[in-house]
């Protein structure tokens, strides 16, 4: 069996992702052959053959140059997977090699259960089995869903990789992450705020909850989004990720892109009114109540 | 100028799911549903276009699904949108991403519409897949993850947003297809006289045979809910009783004072 690795190369580097997809290819018991657009100077260490398209030439993002590419991988290589992250170059890449090869495309795989893809569904509150009816498939891994277990190894053959073309899309550049006036990083207790909250007259009595333990407000993104907190409390993917030693998650579902922030905390509470939710899968302690009840009466009795 | 949105009506995700009958997806019984969350903003930034451009656009709204996704379709007529096209299909839950994009592609394709919208992702599927598909199919350029939109000339500029907040900027020519994020606009809630209003559009109905080509290229079977892997505690009850044992809690692991 054959796995195709899409490698991502950002800002002049080449991201450690590549490492959760020779992890699954490990897991699938899948020889390797990598694509990366990027440099030479920044080759993942894996096996196999590395086919390396010049990003000077190529750009950090063009779609349809690089689905070219990965295409004319394609054709050297044979694969029965070609496999990326779901990342924000995963997602918008994977489909368009997907449909020009007119190939089963799984998206988001969390686990291989007997050689079968398992995929979250339902805001992750529940599981799917996808089988790809097609020889080749495309596949996207959940970001963190997969990790090897040594150090990685290997040096790859660097075979150069060159398509003709223009694209379709152009890339103008990087706009920097907004500075943020506090870094949750640093945090040793964190209370965040998710839309359970209700309403941004509700963000106070998290707020104050924050303070009785002594920690920093966080936020999920919708509460960010919505004004009711700013955008530098954003705990998750697009914010910061966040190791305290407390993390009080307060009306907050748990989806994959805020649990990728805050997970690796020491000690994790959910107050949430839904049992099912899944921030339970990583939480220490969830307790099933009305966050608009339970906060204000722990804040006071804290504070005595 | 010709606009397209796609929106899929989904069930409210703190719903209790139950698995159906057949075991492959939730059993509709008991269930409320609601626009998609990201399809919420692809209407809202088409409907801001539509009125940037006046009465030179006309945008309709698209939904594949059994009868009750014409409340969503509604909705997004109340938000704006000036037509409804319903592909009608009690079984959308049973077709695969490919099939769905090439359902909208069928339909789209002797249309000539200028620019798409559809959300990044479903609540429910997620597979984030249908609409860059769709771009595919028609031979359009797509992006996907936009937390910013402008339209002139032709041309669209927009931010992807990528992980770590960093954005990247990119610009693409009509025809066009974008996929939006969260964040991108703040949708509006419909008025009452544009929902009067939006009972006088037209929504058409279009069997889905007409407009299915395709067969599936995967197939799932299962759904189930995840094999708890956690060990916490799950604490219920009185208010009262919750804070005695949280306040327990943190001072045993020392988070507060004893
Ligand atoms: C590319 C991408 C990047 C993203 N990046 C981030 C990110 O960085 N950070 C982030 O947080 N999200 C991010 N998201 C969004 C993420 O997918 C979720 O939509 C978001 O985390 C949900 O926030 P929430 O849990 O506050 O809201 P919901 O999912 O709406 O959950 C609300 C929860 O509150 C509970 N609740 C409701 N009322 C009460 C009450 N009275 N008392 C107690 N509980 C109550 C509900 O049961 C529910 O579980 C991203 C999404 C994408 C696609
Ligand atoms: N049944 C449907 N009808 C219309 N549009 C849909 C449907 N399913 C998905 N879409 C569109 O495709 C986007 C991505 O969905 P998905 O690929 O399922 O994550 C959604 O945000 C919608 O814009």
């Amino acid at each position: 069996m054959k796995a195709l690795l899409i490698a991502e190369y950002r800002d002049g580097k080449l991201l450690e992702n590549i490492y959760e997809l020779i992890a699954f290819a490990g897991k699938i018991g899948a020889d390797t052959a990598t694509v990366l657009v990027g440099d030479a100077a920044n080759v993942p260490r894996c096996s196999g053959t590395l086919y390396l398209a010049d990003v000077a030439k190529y750009s950090e993002y063009n779609p349809e140059l690089h689905k070219q590419l990965i295409l004319a991988a394609v054709s050297k290589e044979n694969p029965d997977y070609i496999v990326f992250s779901h990342s924000s170059y995963g997602w918008d890449l994977a489909p368009r090699v997907a449909a020009s090869l007119k190939i089963a495309q799984v998206s988001e795989v969390v686990k291989v259960i007997d050689g079968n893809f398992e995929v979250g569904c339902c805001n992750a509150k529940m599981r799917r089995i996808v089988k790809p009816s097609t020889a080749k498939s495309v596949v996207t891994l959940q970001a963190g869903a997969f990790s090897m277990e040594g150090e990685p190894q290997g040096t790859p053959t660097v075979v150069a990789l060159d398509v003709a073309g223009g694209g379709n899309v152009e890339f103008l550049g990087y706009e920097p992450a907004e500075a943020k006036d506090v870094d949750l990083g640093k945090a040793e207790i964190i209370v965040s705020a998710g839309r359970g909250v209700g309403k941004k007259d509700n963000i106070p009595v998290i707020a104050a909850l924050a303070k009785a333990l002594g920690g920093e407000l966080g936020a999920s993104r919708p509460v960010v989004d919505a004004g009711w907190v700013e955008h530098s409390h954003q705990v998750g993917t697009t914010g910061q990720t966040v190791s305290p030693k407390l993390y009080v998650a307060c009306g907050i579902s748990g989806a994959i892109q805020h649990l990728a922030g805050m997970k690796k905390s020491d000690f994790i509470i959910a107050i949430n009114k839904d049992k099912d939710a899944p921030i339970g899968e990583v939480a220490d302690v969830l307790v099933v109540a009305d966050v608009m009840q339970l906060a204000p009466a722990l804040t006071e009795k804290l504070r005595k | 100028m010709k606009l397209l949105v796609c929106i899929k009506q989904v069930p409210d995700m703190e719903s209790r799911f139950k698995v159906n009958e057949s075991g492959d997806w939730f059993s509709e019984a008991d269930l409320a549903y609601r626009m998609n969350e990201y399809d919420e903003y692809a209407v809202e930034q088409a409907v801001q276009l539509r009125e940037q451009l006046g009465d030179s656009a006309e945008l309709t709204v698209l939904s594949i699904g059994p009868d009750r996704v014409v409340e969503a379709i509604k909705k997004a007529l109340a938000m704006g949108c000036d037509r409804g096209a319903h592909i009608q299909d009690p079984a959308v839950h049973k077709k695969d991403p490919w099939q769905v994009a090439s359902i909208i592609a069928e339909y789209a394709r002797d249309k000539k519409y200028d620019l798409i919208f559809t959300g990044m992702q479903s609540q429910d599927r997620g597979s984030a897949q249908i609409g860059v598909t769709v771009a595919e199919l028609l031979g359009y350029a797509s992006a996907t993850t936009l937390v910013n939109f402008e339209y002139a000339d032709g041309t669209v500029k927009g931010k992807r947003e990528l992980e770590g907040g960093i954005k990247s900027v990119v610009r693409m020519k009509l025809p066009a297809l974008v996929t939006c994020q969260l964040g991108l606009n703040v949708p509006r809630y419909p008025t009452l006289p544009n929902i009067m209003k939006a009972k006088k559009k037209e929504i058409e109905a279009v069997p889905v045979g007409n407009v299915l080509k395709e067969d599936s290229l995967s197939a799932s079977n299962s759904f189930y809910p995840p094999v708890k892997s956690g060990g916490g505690v799950v604490l219920e009850g009185d208010v009262a009783d919750l804070v005695d044992k949280l306040v327990g809690i943190l001072k045993e692991k020392n988070f507060v004072a004893k």
